[in-house]
């Protein structure tokens, strides 16, 4: 099943947040599978940092909503020998900041063992984390350090936009049989949408073409996604036509998507959350370049977050971060428009 | 270096509980382990061994005992150091080999190489390069244990062999800590040869008694002399014993030597004559070969036949590693994903990433 292609019986539809859309489908796959069980700091009294595990223990009980002590490195290896031996252990670090403790068993282990090990052995890991700043966490809590884990062969790393993609990419990161990074991003939590009823299964590696568009595509993934769109709608207001990519998936990549859609309109922009220097855009800038420069009607232009340690003051904070206003700007700028309004050009 | 704490502190009585037949395995088992080594050693000077290269040279006590206690459904997690306890698990020496030589027959395909020979068969679990990489996951395979069956005498268990220097590091700390705090059938076996690369474990360890660390997590620990093949077997058999039955883990320190450097290229100038004097009067494969002649249980000729058979064994393995396939190039993605994903990479250096549209 895939939620990519038309489902032809009617679906329905609830709307939920993106929180609730995880809670229900780790519950959904803890009813599903025996061999499912989740584990990280606080899911279980506590409910999780971002109470994304909620009502969870109460009713399957502490085997398989498991509360692991302050060690990053310990709990996340240890998932990763469960998940050797058969089990489907779904790992949520507090946030992807903290994975950084436990990045020698993410990068130099579940990464490798399966190629390291001549397929002998599959790990069935989900390892879930949010990202993202701008709740006044400062500089070593609010890192976009998707591109860490991006870059790395032998994992696969989502980044889901939407409730029903955080629903039906979850879901097939726990049946995947290798590690899923899983990320999600504390500004998208409280964010509503539909969501179809039933079991729903994301194909992993696919973007989506959220938006069509003719003159210009936006590329963007997570809560940028939600932000190219609400700029793609607002300049479809003053007559221009935005393509909206969300790549959903950013290892593998869909590079023919993003080409496809680039190759129609003539112009691109990248609109990512981590650092500009080797992040997202870079990738997807160089993917464009290969694939359609002979399409491209001007340079492709990366909106990222300024290359400084976040700070905490919500001037400095909003000024490093990158806004719809940015977005906005540097599409009237690709597509050699007059700038808006200065009102309209505010953080 | 501690060097009293190491002397060993009691002989084989091969006239004791084990028969005969019991103790000429265990030394056919070391000299297999010694002549295996030192050919690995031989390859590697003539470049058919690539990378790294480390071996159990004055270690085959501690090998054979530590094997002769496991049992073939428990799960083994090594360090790097793993060849011996990889021909001891099971393995031909040619699979094994193969694997130094980096061809398809080897035990991982010739993907891991010297440090990370794996078996999913024998439940050999790898064979990890990483010092202390192996340790969480020992310690979630044995959560799995916990999940999957019931504590008894026929449970498995985990063992995790790791070094010394291992101690030290966060991972250490992190997963004894859960294995205490869960209960999980695992035993940590620190294989103790006094020297972390040219590190010794006084100038590594602050508490270089490492076996008393256990006590921050709430499980026995206990040391042993890692020349003397019967006392490890026991005390590895008894610590099996309490994570199979009662999800009791334990911290159990071999004590052993490294006859030579930390990998074959090591010439290890660093240690003192009176270290490298002690490392060679302990090495248990000439001393358990002289004990088993004493007491009788075997003739300087059968020991003879036995090493010859040995090295036989070896040259066998030699040959095969030698005359089996190199990977083919056109499998280099084969084994990246278990579960096939839309666009995962499979271009070669320089080649396009996309059909051009």
């Amino acid at each position: 099943m895939n939620t990519d292609t038309d489902n032809t019986e009617a679906v329905t539809t609830r709307t939920i947040t993106y929180r609730q859309a995880l809670n229900e489908t780790l519950r959904a796959e803890l009813e599903h599978d025996e061999k499912v069980f989740l584990i990280g700091e606080e899911i279980g009294v506590f409910e999780g940092s971002y109470k994304i595990t909620a009502g969870l223990l109460e009713d399957f009980g502490p085997d398989r909503v498991l509360d692991a002590p302050i060690a990053e490195e310990g709990f996340v290896g240890a998932a990763l020998g469960a998940a050797m031996l058969g089990m489907r252990p779904v790992v949520e670090i507090m946030t992807i900041n903290f994975s950084l403790i436990a990045i020698d068993q993410i990068v130099n282990h579940a990464a490798k063992m399966r190629s390291m090990f001549a397929g002998q052995v599959s790990i069935p890991l989900v390892i879930r984390m949010p990202g993202g700043g701008g709740q006044q966490l400062a500089a070593t809590h609010s890192q976009n350090l998707e591109v860490w884990y991006a870059h790395i062969p032998g994992l696969k790393v989502v980044a889901p936009s939407t409730p029903a993609d955080a629903k039906a990419l979850l879901t097939a990161a726990i049946r995947d049989d290798d590690p899923v990074i899983f990320l999600e991003n504390l500004s998208l939590y409280s964010a509503k949408g539909e969501v179809p009823d039933g079991e729903q299964i994301a194909e992993i590696g696919k973007a989506a073409v959220v938006k069509t568009g003719i003159d210009l595509t936006i590329v963007s993934y997570s809560r940028g996604t939600t932000t190219a769109l609400e700029v793609a709608n607002q300049l479809e207001a003053e007559g221009l036509s935005i393509e909206v990519v969300d790549l959903r998936s950013l290892r593998p990549l869909d590079r023919d998507t993003i080409c496809a859609s680039v190759k129609k309109t003539g112009h691109a922009v990248v609109f990512e959350d981590d650092w500009l220097s080797y992040g997202i855009g870079a990738e997807i800038s160089a993917t464009i370049g290969e694939g359609v420069f002979d399409f491209l009607d001007a340079p492709v232009r990366r909106v990222a977050a300024a290359e400084v340690p976040l700070p905490y003051a919500k001037s400095l904070e909003r000024a490093a971060l990158p806004s719809a206003a940015d977005l906005a700007r540097v599409v009237r700028e690709v597509l050699n428009l007059a700038p808006a309004t200065a009102t309209s050009n505010d953080k | 270096m501690a060097t009293k704490a190491r002397t060993r502190a009691k002989q084989v009585d091969a006239q004791g509980g084990d028969p005969a037949g019991t103790l000429r395995d265990y030394y056919e088992q070391m000299s297999l382990v010694r002549a295996f080594e030192l050919r690995s050693g031989e390859m590697y000077a003539r470049a058919k061994i690539g990378g790294y290269c480390h071996l159990n040279l004055g270690e085959e006590a501690t090998v054979v005992g530590l094997m002769a206690a496991i049992e073939a459904r428990d799960y083994l997690f090594t360090g790097y150091r793993d060849h011996g306890y990889a021909l001891l698990r099971g393995l031909s020496p040619e699979r094994v080999m193969a694997e130094l030589f980096g061809k398809t027959t080897g035990v991982s395909g010739g993907r891991g190489g010297s440090m990370h020979l794996f078996d999913a068969e024998t439940r050999l679990f790898g064979g990890y390069g990483i010092v202390g990489g192996q340790i969480p996951p020992a310690t979630g395979a044995a959560l799995a244990l916990k999940y999957q069956e019931s504590a008894g005498p026929d449970a498995a268990a985990v063992m995790c062999l790791l070094g010394d220097g291992t101690t030290n590091i966060g991972a250490f700390h992190e997963s004894l800590n859960l294995a205490g705090l869960w209960k999980l059938p695992i035993v940590y076996v620190i294989v103790n040869n006094g020297l972390g690369m040219g590190t010794t474990v006084e100038k590594a360890s602050a508490e270089p008694e490492l076996y008393k660390r256990a006590a921050s997590y709430r499980m026995p620990g206990l040391r042993v002399d890692g020349d003397d093949v019967l006392a490890v077997r026991d005390a590895a058999r008894d610590a099996l014993q309490q994570a199979r039955e009662s999800r009791q883990p334990v911290l159990l320190e071999v004590m052993c030597y490294r006859l030579r450097g930390h990998s074959v290229v090591d010439p290890a100038r660093y240690r003192s004559p009176e270290d490298t004097t002690i490392a060679q009067q302990s090495d248990p494969v000439p001393s358990f070969r002289a004990e088993l002649i004493a007491s009788g249980v075997l003739s300087e000729a059968d020991a003879t036949a036995i090493d010859e058979a040995a090295d036989a064994r070896v040259t066998e393995a030699v040959t095969f590693a030698e005359e089996s396939p190199e990977p083919d190039p056109d499998d280099l993605f084969a084994y990246v994903y278990a579960t096939a994903v839309a666009n995962a990479p499979s271009a070669l250096p320089g080649e396009p990433v996309m059909d051009a549209l």
